[in-house]
């Protein structure tokens, strides 16, 4: 008689590979989506399908051939075919999207996605005190509590009506913090971007409520590109949120932001990013190649956030960073990324500290289970004009199995005497000794799973903004434990 | 309550318990003695289904069904508790999110709706004052960095909000200086009730001073060699084991 109830890691494979990616549906709204392949006539028309002004086309195709001449980075901890970017579309947007639409005009049939998603729009305003901008495809669909902000001063719309109304703001920031030089896909993306959101909070106002943006991929061959811009002027404060999810697909598509925060003196920004693009099937075909610049500006006794949960993408090549230009400025990286099947994330921050007493912190956590490679990646620099510069950082890793593989790559650059820099960081494994004594407490081995990685992840989920961390608590059990049979 | 008959198990084919027999009802205490290596903690792990151990033979019944066909949780869940002797950590999860989680599970595998928060803090709170534990310590992360005592008090915490059918404790004085084993014997003679049972698993006889057992058995190479009244363990105590062999 063998005892039934031994739990090995073979039965763990398998809860993982069964499970499914819960936003993997496809919805048929009529498209406009441009032909296939990148050159100027493309970066033309999409300037144009936007109606934008003279000097932002010239500055897409500047972007353009500089990207021309640049090549695609390898030295990322990651393995994967290299996107054809001849084979992709630039542009698409639901037809039924009208720019002068309200909220109640929108597409039934979008409607009907975003409470697949989980989303309604309507909830969303009246209780969680969220204004929202969706993002389907290429283009903003909707944009709620536009009026409440406005009396305060904010603008928060999408990047493509921010070009045409508040162009001076635009041009003044854009490109600043993540230049058109700056990388490869950071180049991309500033040729061929189709929107994002904007985002600008006025002098000494503190922004009353989350403001969040949903990212959706929908259609087939296309890519996803955007550009969001966020500035927080002198003595402000904001907290922004930003989910994406795409539909499962098997081929591979490439999701190519930028994001740029500008943090003037004695501004705060927070934000946070629930990430779960698909990740591919079980057997490592298709899911989004995420491939993300986000950096953020800190001047003086200025602070900004970084909280990210990666659940999604096959590949995921992403460094929220920090530029502490700023004395007594504030940088903070929290992350949870989690990597499954054939997932593959390289992902961390990068802390630039060229300011005196400028501070800095890193708290990432990296959980992998199946033949999935988590790499944490990050860099703390400390410039000689930087005094006093203080870092902390925490890696710690969490293995489910024996096939996966957890990486640190910590790169620490100073140049200040006065400088203190920790870096601390760990590996676990859940035990079969932990597991069997939540068991012997009345706990299943699922929920068993699902109390320990919310346990190892808690610093960085208290980080989220409530509603934000339930929902990021319920994705990490989706995306770790699947339907046990 | 619980009938172990005949019972054989090993591990990686080397046989531990060779044909365990023993009954304790309602309202009674048994104490298991033996030497180190004797079989005394692959009983309590085997009784209470953890997978390293394979049972050859026998049979392990609670209230007439057998436990042999039940995961650990299920085990749990029809009111097997053991006190472990060296307690997990769970880094981040705080010993209150824990019994939470432990209870609202047992109870919806018995078909009960999750308890309200207000009435779950209420038992919190009174167990805590029962036992005399600071609820502070009960948001810390569980048993992280926690002294021997206070892993074990917590484990007797678990076991008072829990309020099981049969608890084992397994070798709940080691590590336990005086003072600590007086307070954790204390919550368990108060726990203790006529229709509850205790197995209590030792080495040493002096935590039988606090927790007087109905039943002394003493276990050697894997068999009940010898049962009596709690005055066995005191004649354990002054002669040791060797006597018996």
């Amino acid at each position: 008689m063998t005892n039934k109830t031994k739990y090995t890691e073979e039965h763990l494979k398998k809860e993982l590979e069964t499970q499914e990616y819960a936003y993997g549906f496809y919805t048929d709204i009529a498209s406009d989506t441009f032909p296939k392949g990148l050159n100027k006539d493309i970066v033309r028309a999409i300037s144009k399908k936007k109606n934008e002004p003279k000097w932002m086309t010239e500055w897409r195709l500047e972007a353009f051939s500089i990207w021309q001449k640049m090549e695609e980075p390898n030295w990322a901890n990651v393995n994967y075919k290299k996107p054809d970017f001849q084979d992709i579309a630039y542009y698409s947007a639901p037809k039924s999207v009208d720019p002068n639409k309200t909220l109640d005009d929108v597409d039934a049939d979008l409607l009907a996605m975003y409470k697949k998603l989980g989303i309604s729009i309507d909830e969303q305003k009246k209780m969680n005190n969220i204004a929202m901008d969706i993002v389907v495809d290429s283009v903003s669909v909707a944009t709620t509590f536009k009026k409440t902000l406005a009396e305060k001063g904010i603008i928060f719309m999408p990047i493509s009506e921010a070009i045409q109304e508040h162009p001076e703001l635009v041009r003044k920031y854009m490109g600043t913090i993540v230049p058109k030089t700056d990388n490869f896909y950071a180049a991309l993306n500033s040729a061929v971007f189709t929107d994002g959101s904007f985002c600008y909070i006025p002098k000494g106002v503190r922004c009353p409520m989350e403001l969040s943006t949903y990212f959706r991929i929908n259609e087939g061959g296309t890519g996803q590109f955007e550009r969001t811009l966020l500035i927080a002027d002198k003595g402000s404060y904001v907290s922004y949120l930003e989910g994406c999810t795409a539909p499962a697909r098997d081929e591979n598509q490439l999701h190519a932001a930028v994001v740029e925060l500008i943090a003037l003196d004695d501004a705060e920004i927070k934000y946070s990013t629930v990430q779960n693009w698909f990740p591919g099937d079980k057997d490592g075909n298709g899911g989004v190649f995420n491939f993300v610049t986000k950096r953020a500006l800190c001047e003086t006794n200025a602070k900004v956030s970084w909280t990210q949960v990666e659940t999604g993408s096959a590949i995921t090549w992403k460094y929220p960073s920090c530029i502490l230009k700023g004395d007594n400025s504030v940088g903070e990286f929290y992350s949870i990324a989690v990597t499954n099947n054939y997932q593959q994330a390289d992902t961390g921050t990068k802390m630039i500290h060229l300011g005196k007493n400028t501070r800095s912190t890193i708290i990432s956590k990296g959980i992998s289970a199946g033949k999935s490679q988590n790499s944490y990646r990050g860099l703390v620099r400390v410039n000689a004009r930087a005094e006093n510069a203080r870092n902390f950082s925490q890696c710690d890793s969490l293995l489910m199995g024996n096939k996966c593989g957890a990486h640190t790559f910590p790169y620490i650059e100073n140049k200040s005497k006065s400088a203190q820099i920790e870096h601390e960081a760990t590996t676990s494994k859940i035990g079969e000794d932990q597991l069997f004594y939540c068991n012997q407490r009345g706990i299943d081995t699922e929920k068993a799973i699902a109390l320990i990685v919310n346990g190892f992840s808690k610093e960085v989920l208290n980080k989220l903004p409530m509603e934000f961390a339930v929902e990021a608590q319920k994705l990490l059990e989706i995306s770790l434990e699947g339907s046990v049979g | 309550m619980l009938h172990i008959k005949n019972l054989h198990a090993s591990v990686n084919d080397k046989e531990i318990l060779r044909g365990i027999n023993l009954e304790i009802k309602p309202g009674e205490v048994h104490a298991i003695m033996g030497p180190n290596g004797s079989g005394k903690s692959t009983l309590s792990a085997v009784i209470a289904g953890n997978g390293t151990y394979d049972v050859t033979q026998g049979d392990v019944v609670l209230d007439g069904e057998s436990l042999l066909d039940f995961a650990p949780e299920e085990r749990a869940h029809k009111g097997i508790f053991m006190s472990f002797q060296y307690p997990v950590e769970i880094p981040g999860v705080t010993t209150t999110n824990f019994i939470r989680t432990a209870i609202n599970e047992t109870r919806k595998a018995r078909g009960l709706a999750d308890l309200p928060a207000n009435e779950m803090l209420k038992k919190i709170r009174a167990t805590a004052e029962l036992l005399d534990i600071d609820r502070k310590f009960l948001s810390r992360s569980l048993n992280e960095g926690f002294s021997g005592g206070e892993k074990k008090r917590n484990e007797i915490f678990q076991m008072a909000m829990l309020e099981p059918k049969l608890a084992i404790l397994d070798e709940t004085d080691s590590g336990l200086d005086i003072d600590a084993l007086k307070i954790v014997a204390n919550g368990v003679n108060k726990l203790k009730n006529k229709d509850n049972a205790i197995l209590v698993i030792t080495h040493y006889q002096r935590l039988l001073d606090y927790i007087i057992p109905d039943f002394v058995h003493v276990l050697h190479n894997g068999k009940i060699i010898k049962s009596g009244g709690k005055e066995l363990a005191y004649e354990l105590e002054e002669k040791g084991y060797d006597w018996l062999k």
